[in-house]
């Protein structure tokens, strides 16, 4: 809601109540905590994936040599290589398209809070609407690169098991994994998933969002502050792409 | 720029656009889109190690500083609110350094164990 402006003269204590110490209204300030608190648990599943990653073995080689195995970790570039529609090599490029995607769809969102700071409704809804229409690719890219890591490479991996029997696998879920551990798939569908997650649910709520500015909501309580507090959301959420992009993608 | 009926006792007068304000945005977004081609150039050109980890790890956190400083406007905010947010992720930065060296000695554990 409109902030209220603090007469440093009168209140003395402006941690004493009734006075806003940060100049932020509260909803601003809880958005931020709680993404503080999601910063938290991000940080902790790339830990657990830095952790693991360093407690295997590292491929020793040369990256054209490169052969999947669940003895050492895979090399990413090795194992992300495809587009859509085209059978290339492309290492790195659709996920690089998908950091690209997200990035604008950020970028589109604070166009959209600076709409919102003018009361500028037309721009809002523009800029609201390409920001939703980003989150929605960047998600349909997610999809695709999830269903092509599932169903993996025509040539498969051999895995010898314990018992002796020899197998062709496939792809990757949760038990097999054809791209080198076991461990690589799991890391990989959860913290892509939980930031997908996020995607998806800021994808909703912009859409709220949206459908709240369309109708002029914002206009009669007279602030667009939640265009910015979902601003915040929307580029924690870029953020975290960027980290889990670095360290998943890059490393 | 036509608007609606509104009611009485609401300003809701549109401001015109401000350039140098977009301009000013479409310029950080220049700085993320060129950091980020240079973490490809990187990716595809530098054999992987200690160094090409840390220029990754470096280039991540200028990235970090214009999302939160600029897009997110902490750079603007009141400074205890700035330091609100940013004094806990550097307690996690010490608990990644932590775990990467733990991640190590467990790797020779199980080297020398396991064989």
């Amino acid at each position: 809601m409109a902030t209220v402006v603090i007469d440093e003269k009168e209140n003395k204590n402006i941690w004493a109540g009734a006075a806003e110490p940060f100049k932020a209204s509260y909803g601003k300030l809880m958005m931020w905590f709680f993404l503080l608190s999601d910063t938290l648990s991000f940080s902790g599943l790339l830990i657990t994936y830095g952790f693991a990653r360093f407690d295997h073995e590292a491929y020793r080689g040369a990256v054209e040599a490169f052969k999947a195995s669940t003895q050492y970790w895979p090399i990413p570039e090795k194992v992300f290589t495809h587009i859509p529609f085209f059978h290339i090599n492309a290492p790195l490029v659709f996920v690089g398209l998908m950091t690209f995607i997200l990035i604008l769809s950020s970028v589109t969102m604070v166009l959209a809070v600076e709409a919102g700071h003018r009361n500028d409704r037309q721009d809002v809804q523009k800029w609201m609407l390409w920001t939703i229409l980003g989150g929605i690719a960047f998600l349909s890219c997610q999809a695709w690169e999830w269903s092509v890591f599932i169903t993996g490479t025509p040539e498969g991996l051999t895995v010898n098991d314990p018992d002796g029997t020899v197998r062709l696998i496939h792809g990757a879920n949760l038990i097999q994994n054809e791209y080198g551990p076991r461990l690589f798939a799991d890391l990989f569908f959860f913290i892509t998933g939980f930031h997908g997650t996020h995607v998806f649910s800021g994808v909703i709520i912009n859409i709220f969002v949206f459908y709240s500015a369309t109708v002029g909501k914002f206009d009669k309580i007279g602030s667009y502050e939640m265009i910015e507090k979902v601003g915040l959301y929307w580029h924690f959420v870029d953020l975290v792409w960027v980290f889990v992009f670095t360290f998943f993608y890059l490393v | 720029m036509a608007h609606g009926h509104h009611t009485s006792g609401h300003s809701t007068q549109v401001q015109p656009r401000d350039p140098a304000k977009i301009k000013h945005l479409l310029v950080v977004t220049g700085i993320l889109a060129f950091l980020t081609g240079i973490e490809f150039l990187l990716a595809f050109t530098m054999p992987r190690g200690v160094v090409l980890t840390s220029a990754f790890v470096l280039l991540t956190f200028v990235k970090t500083f214009y999302i939160v400083g600029e897009f997110m406007h902490l750079k603007y905010e009141v400074k205890m609110l700035i330091w609100t947010i940013v004094l806990p992720p550097l307690f996690i930065i010490w608990l990644i350094t932590a775990l990467l060296i733990e991640s190590n000695y467990i790797l020779d554990a199980i080297r020398a164990i396991f064989g």
